[in-house]
């Protein structure tokens, strides 16, 4: 039933309350917390990315694997490959560096996360977001992230090189802690990886019929396990990848150096 | 065990209106919604509250609750400190009849742009033959109440008003999902759903999901899924490469 006063013009206006928000718990904290963390994360990429100790045979920093160029010590290279000769001088790592950033940019919960952390839009549920305009995904620069699936196929093929990588080690050294590092790095690299968003639709959530595609039905449920935990995958992997990285430069540097380093 | 316990609630017609302070008697076992009832029954007689079942299942009793979203029939008075002050606002992201009444007929404007469930035209009603694995999705949105709390929360239309015309809210972006999952609805969900309906506005940043009294993960199960369709259909060359060599008409797989 419609009510008598619907076009009154008083109706048309939200409740005037001038407070940004009446939240009375520390809803600042996840988005300082995600701030803190993820700037951290980023300083120590941009300091690895140009720190050539990148190998301690047979241990290969995650971030400079696989390493490409002639200037790669000979052990660290993939399958003894270097496709980029003598004429590139930059770090390695630079090399592949955008696949897994692109990677990590791209996905989901990061956007969740420094959407809310960095970009305040918005800081927390029901607390007003400092910006007049908003467009969100829905235009440019914005709407590139559509092209997440494709950092997704990348990050399958980086995944796979470093679980070689931690495969060799096992293989060289099995007795050494680098290698635990690496093997345990390279898991949670390709669990994050398997749980993304983009993977479970590809799997199977794009059919409406389940029941025709047994398979995929099944694949995508495991998929969809994985990914109910993909913002936690997302940051153990973070922490992994980045103790892993450490790890190896610490030996190679000779600053961590133990019969079972 | 009872105490008296300070509130804060907010008064007015149209937008004008203000916070105004109440103490009022609470009893063990209580819910918000009882207290507002109280203040009703003993100080403020005018004071106006929507709601229906006391069982948080008609989603009418939608308001916010020290800033957060929360359905007022739910939310235990055990859950705040005795010393506490509570305060109760109408949503925010809808005009204000009165009191804690919100107009909320932006949410049934936006389901009605959404083009109800359209089978095929060779299949009669009687003939549909679906398997729970193909429905079960779909299911878990159908739990909604319809509280509207998840259009309130979202940032898009809560802090943009000028973004109403262009985004249906998650509650019915929601909604499409449903529909495009669902083995037997042949209508084109995904265009429209970027291009009329403003999915690219959200930012995936879960406040619908965190409010929702049913629990539904309204961002990983509808929404990115969604955008994940759309992705198929607008954005990926490989996906529309292989629909022209294989001569799939849709992506209805
Ligand atoms: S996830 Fe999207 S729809 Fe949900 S509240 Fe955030 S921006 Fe709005
Ligand atoms: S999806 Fe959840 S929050 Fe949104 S209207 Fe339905 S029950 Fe309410
Ligand atoms: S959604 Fe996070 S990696 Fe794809
Ligand atoms: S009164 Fe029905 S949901 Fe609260």
């Amino acid at each position: 039933m419609t009510q008598t006063t619907a076009d009154s013009p008083a109706r048309r206006q939200r409740a005037q309350i001038k407070e940004r928000t009446l939240r009375t718990d520390q809803w600042w904290r996840y988005p300082l917390v995600t701030f803190i963390i993820f700037t951290a994360f980023l300083v120590y990429s941009t300091w690895a990315i140009f720190d050539t100790s990148y190998f301690a045979s047979p241990y290969i920093a995650p971030y400079a694997s696989p390493c490409l160029a002639t200037s790669c010590p000979e052990g660290a290279r993939l399958f003894g490959l270097a496709p980029f000769g003598d004429w590139y001088t930059l770090p390695p790592g630079l090399l592949i560096l955008a696949l897994p950033a692109g990677f990590r940019f791209t996905c989901y919960y990061y956007r969740k996360a420094y959407y809310r952390g960095f970009w305040l839009s918005p800081p927390a549920c029901a607390v007003n977001e400092p910006h007049g305009k908003y467009t969100g995904e829905s235009r440019f620069p914005l709407i590139l992230q559509n092209i997440h699936r494709y950092f997704f196929y990348a990050a399958i093929v980086i995944g796979l090189i470093l679980a070689w990588d931690a495969v060799l080690a096992l293989v060289e050294k099995p007795v050494g802690l680098g290698t635990l590092i690496l093997v345990v790095n390279a898991v949670f690299i390709n669990l994050y990886t398997l749980s993304c968003h983009s993977c479970r639709h590809i799997t199977a959530g794009r059919l409406n019929h389940f029941s025709k595609h047994p398979v995929r039905y099944r694949a995508w449920g495991f998929v969809s396990k994985l990914n109910a935990k993909h913002q936690q995958l997302a940051l153990i992997s973070m922490f992994t990848v980045v103790g892993a990285d450490l790890y190896v430069r610490l030996v190679a540097k000779g600053i961590v150096n133990f019969p079972f380093a | 065990m009872s105490y008296k316990a300070k509130f804060r609630v907010w008064r007015g017609e149209g937008g004008e209106g203000k916070l105004e302070d109440f103490t009022v008697e609470v009893n063990e076992g209580e819910v918000v919604l009882d207290i507002i009832h109280r203040l009703q029954a003993t100080q403020a007689p005018d004071l106006a509250v929507r709601w229906n079942c006391k069982a948080g299942k008609c989603g009418s009793c939608s308001m916010e609750i020290n800033g957060k979203p929360k359905l007022g029939c739910m939310t235990r008075m055990s859950t705040f400190s005795e010393d506490e002050t509570i305060t109760v606002t109408p949503m925010r992201t809808f005009p204000v009849i009165k009191d804690l009444v919100t107009d909320v007929s932006f949410n049934y404007q936006k389901a009605r742009e959404i083009p109800s469930f359209t089978p095929p035209a060779n299949v009669q009603p009687g003939e549909y033959r679906m398997q729970q694995i193909d429905v079960e999705r779909s299911q878990e949105f159908r739990k909604c109440i319809e509280c509207f709390m998840c259009n309130n929360v979202c940032h898009v239309i809560r802090d943009h008003e000028e973004n109403k015309p262009e985004f249906a809210g998650p509650r019915f972006l929601m909604r499409i999902a449903e529909l495009d999952m669902h083995p037997y609805d042949v209508a084109d969900r995904k265009d429209a759903a970027q291009e009329e309906h403003g999915l690219g506005y959200c930012n995936i940043t879960k406040c619908c999901t965190e409010v929702c009294p049913e629990h539904i993960k309204i961002t990983d199960n509808a929404l990115i899924p969604m955008k994940e369709r759309v992705v198929d259909r607008k954005y990926d060359p490989l996906v529309w490469l292989g629909n022209k060599i294989f001569k799939r008409s849709s992506s209805k797989s």
